[in-house]
């Protein structure tokens, strides 16, 4: 790569774009900092309006470029979050299970993510915290068979230990993937866009197509 | 619009939610570890060297400002002075720190010596045990309680000096860039400039009708640390130019901010105020998360307070993440009064309690007056936030089609990083001396919180033109904006930054009416 022109990493297939949503304080931005950088921080500020990381993974034969969203819980800042929808193929919606209240707050998200977001977007419901076994007020049943029922994926992590991390966001790209390269949708309705054929074609080049917003 | 923002907004259909707890909150934009770099104590960067310093590229830029840990900075009128190297061993408070932060820098030596980079400067650092490494969780700078409690043993040493010359160990963009590291001899002695500076605004101060008109072109410029607390007060229209007077209002407003905690605080239990309570409540200790001051439970509940009040008080907006940022400048500089020492690590409760509570009436009604002129970025939809974000990019298209362009290209939006240059004034984005400095000029230019702010924020833009311009891709371009290298700022960065806004202020003098907000 030219040293004097910075791009901010390798070649790779796919981008997709994966947003973080849930109440405010669950650990969504630990949760993207365990993913992409393997770090967890007892000592980090609110976010505020949307924070951006990314991760490259390996699927199978396909480089895929995570593109990682983390939103601000608080309701004040939906007016200004919701145009981060726009174009994300995956969600990850997180609670704590240590706060019942955060929870109750699921259907709610939900509403808004598929108000604002594309129909065959890829959701896991993620019970986080689990660090805080002993102070656990949801039962992990329960959330189970809400996100079977409503046809979403299910996994508890924790943050703080990384427990599932890797699982989650890996189970949410596989499942993309899936829907990407089934004839199941139209790859435009997606927003997902190969760039290379196969792993052996890779170029340099490093300019997505994909819509990032 | 502003009708539908009630208190009611805040309301959920829940159940009573358990215990409030500490939250372990979000993380602030992480940033690359492979570019993480500790550099030797020895090293003692000068300010004029900063241009040259300044790499072709974001990521060299980075590694070659990360040394913020260890900048003497001598001719830095900083409140929070960066003091000088050194590696005697930490001051009493910094023993207070909480174990974690031990364990967090401790690990933070595993994470930088794993970090490559240019030449031997990270040298110094490390001499990590190679078997550390081995055990913690792979480039694991933020290694939980758990994974780390096994080297304390055999690190505790270093760990101690590690304390004091690199908290926090990562280079996150902090608020008060160093921490209780004061020599020996504490600041460093002033200038001839200084010096007659700070007679100038003695003698402004000392008339018994302050001309305000005076004192803010001074204080444009920056205040001078020992008048701070005063002209800020004044500059603010809290305290009145006419001495005589400012006795009885100082009292009068202190005491109806105190009877708003008597009428008010109570109700934070209440259905109608809980959720607001309870949001601030998370908020607070992720504040200023790095700092020991607010970490003390005392000075946690005086921002509990402020927030708890202003909210219930400004229904329109209610409590909006990032206006809990807002209040540290002010108590800080009002704090910093009666501290001598550095205040990061000061013991609230060692000052009288009036003296406590007048700090804490005095930022909150001086918090009051800076969002009174900013209110409606916190509104429903935050039209303010949207209006300036947009003006930004109108500016911005204007004076550096370059950049414009190149974000046009990759896709990037003003509002992904330019929102919370808006929401938090670049709280965010600057070392907190640097934002004091900052607020010298906002208080002294008329609506400098928000009109004025605009052209700081494009004059920031563009100081990062060239990282910005060689960054060829959406997500490089995001991370940089999100991460921008001022960890080593002081006030001649902030006076550079301030004298282009200044001029571009004045260069589009004629900007269309909606500029004006």
């Amino acid at each position: 790569m030219n040293g004097q022109i910075m791009g901010s990493d390798e070649a790779y297939n796919f981008v997709f774009k994966v947003v973080l949503i849930g109440e405010s304080g669950v650990g969504k931005s630990n949760l993207l900092s365990r993913f992409t950088k393997n770090e967890f921080n007892h000592d980090t500020r609110t976010t505020i309006g949307v924070e951006f990381s990314t991760r490259t993974v390996q699927l199978n034969t396909f480089t895929i470029k995570a593109q990682i969203w983390d939103t601000a819980g608080l309701e004040r800042y939906r007016a200004i979050t919701s145009a981060y929808y726009r174009g994300a193929v995956g969600a990850l919606l997180v609670y704590d299970i240590t706060k019942h209240l955060t929870y109750e707050s699921v259907e709610r998200w939900l509403k808004e993510l598929y108000e604002h977001a594309d129909p065959h977007i890829v959701v896991m419901l993620v019970g986080n915290k689990t660090d805080l076994e002993s102070e656990r007020s949801v039962p992990t049943e329960e959330a189970k068979d809400f996100a079977e029922k409503k046809g979403i994926l299910f996994l508890e992590t924790s943050a703080l230990n990384s427990s599932n991390v890797e699982e989650a966001f890996n189970s949410v790209l596989t499942e993309i993937h899936k829907k990407v390269s089934s004839k199941e949708v139209v790859r435009g309705s997606i927003n997902a866009v190969t760039l290379n054929g196969s792993k052996e074609e890779t170029t340099e080049e490093s300019k997505p197509c994909c819509r990032n917003i | 619009m502003a009708t539908e923002n009630r208190i009611h907004f805040w309301r959920r259909n829940a159940k009573v939610p358990g215990s409030v707890q500490p939250v372990y909150g979000a993380q602030h934009p992480p940033l690359d570890p492979r570019l993480r770099r500790t550099y030797p104590k020895d090293t003692k960067p000068k300010f004029n060297n900063l241009k040259s310093k300044k790499a072709s590229s974001f990521h060299e830029f980075a590694r070659s400002t990360n040394d913020a840990w260890d900048i003497d900075d001598e001719e830095d009128e900083d409140f929070l002075g960066i003091p000088a190297p050194t590696t005697s061993l930490p001051s009493s408070g910094v023993h207070s720190m909480p174990v974690q932060m031990q364990e967090q820098n401790q690990a933070g030596d595993a994470d930088s010596r794993t970090s490559h980079g240019p030449g031997s400067e990270a040298q110094n650092l490390q001499d990590v045990q190679e078997d550390e490494e081995a055990d913690c969780e792979p480039v694991n700078g933020k290694v939980v309680k758990s994974n780390s409690e096994a080297h304390l043993g055999s690190s505790s040493v270093r760990s101690t000096l590690q304390k004091q010359q690199s908290l926090p160990v990562r280079p996150i963009i902090p608020l008060v860039a160093r921490i209780s590291d004061q020599n020996a001899s504490g600041a460093p002695p002033m200038t001839v400039r200084e010096k007659s500076r700070l007679d100038k605004f003695k003698q402004l101060l000392a008339s018994p009708n302050t001309d305000l008109e005076e004192l803010r072109k001074h204080s444009w410029s920056g205040i001078p640390k020992e008048v701070r607390p005063i002209t800020w007060r004044l500059l603010s229209g809290y305290l009145p130019a006419n001495k005589e007077r400012r006795e009885l209002v100082l009292k009068r407003k202190r005491e109806e901010y105190f009877g708003f905690i008597e009428q008010y605080y109570h109700s934070r239990t209440d259905e109608h105020y809980k959720d607001t309570y309870r949001q601030i409540h998370i908020d607070i200790p992720r504040t200023n998360p790095l700092i020991p001051l607010f970490q003390q439970p005392a000075v946690q509940e005086v921002f509990e307070r402020i927030l708890f009040i202003w909210a219930i008080r400004h229904p329109a907006s209610g409590y909006v993440q990032g206006i809990n940022d807002l209040v540290t400048p002010f108590f800080v500089v009002f704090l910093s009064e009666f501290v001598t020492e550095d205040v990061e690590n000061f013991e609230m409760a060692a000052l009288p309690l009036e003296t406590q509570r007048n700090i804490e009436a005095d930022s909150f009604w001086c918090m009051s007056k800076l969002l009174d002129g900013i209110q409606d970025n916190y509104t429903f939809a935050q039209p303010g936030i949207q209006n300036k974000v947009k003006a930004l990019e109108e500016l911005v298209s204007r004076i550096d089609e370059d950049i414009h362009n190149h974000f046009k290209k990759y896709e990037v939006e003003y509002l992904q990083f330019a929102f919370r240059w808006m929401n938090n004034l670049l709280m965010r984005e600057l070392p907190l001396r640097c934002t004091i400095r900052l607020w010298d000029t906002y208080q002294s230019e008329a609506e400098g919180f928000s009109h004025f702010h605009l052209y700081v924020c494009a004059a920031f833009l563009i100081e990062w033109r060239k990282e910005i311009l060689s960054m060829i891709d959406f997500q490089g371009l995001l991370m940089l904006l999100q991460n921008v290298p001022t960890i080593h700022w002081g006030n001649e960065e902030v006076g550079l930054l301030l004298a282009e806004a200044y001029r571009l202020k004045y260069t589009f003098a004629d900007a269309p009416s909606h500029y004006k907000r």
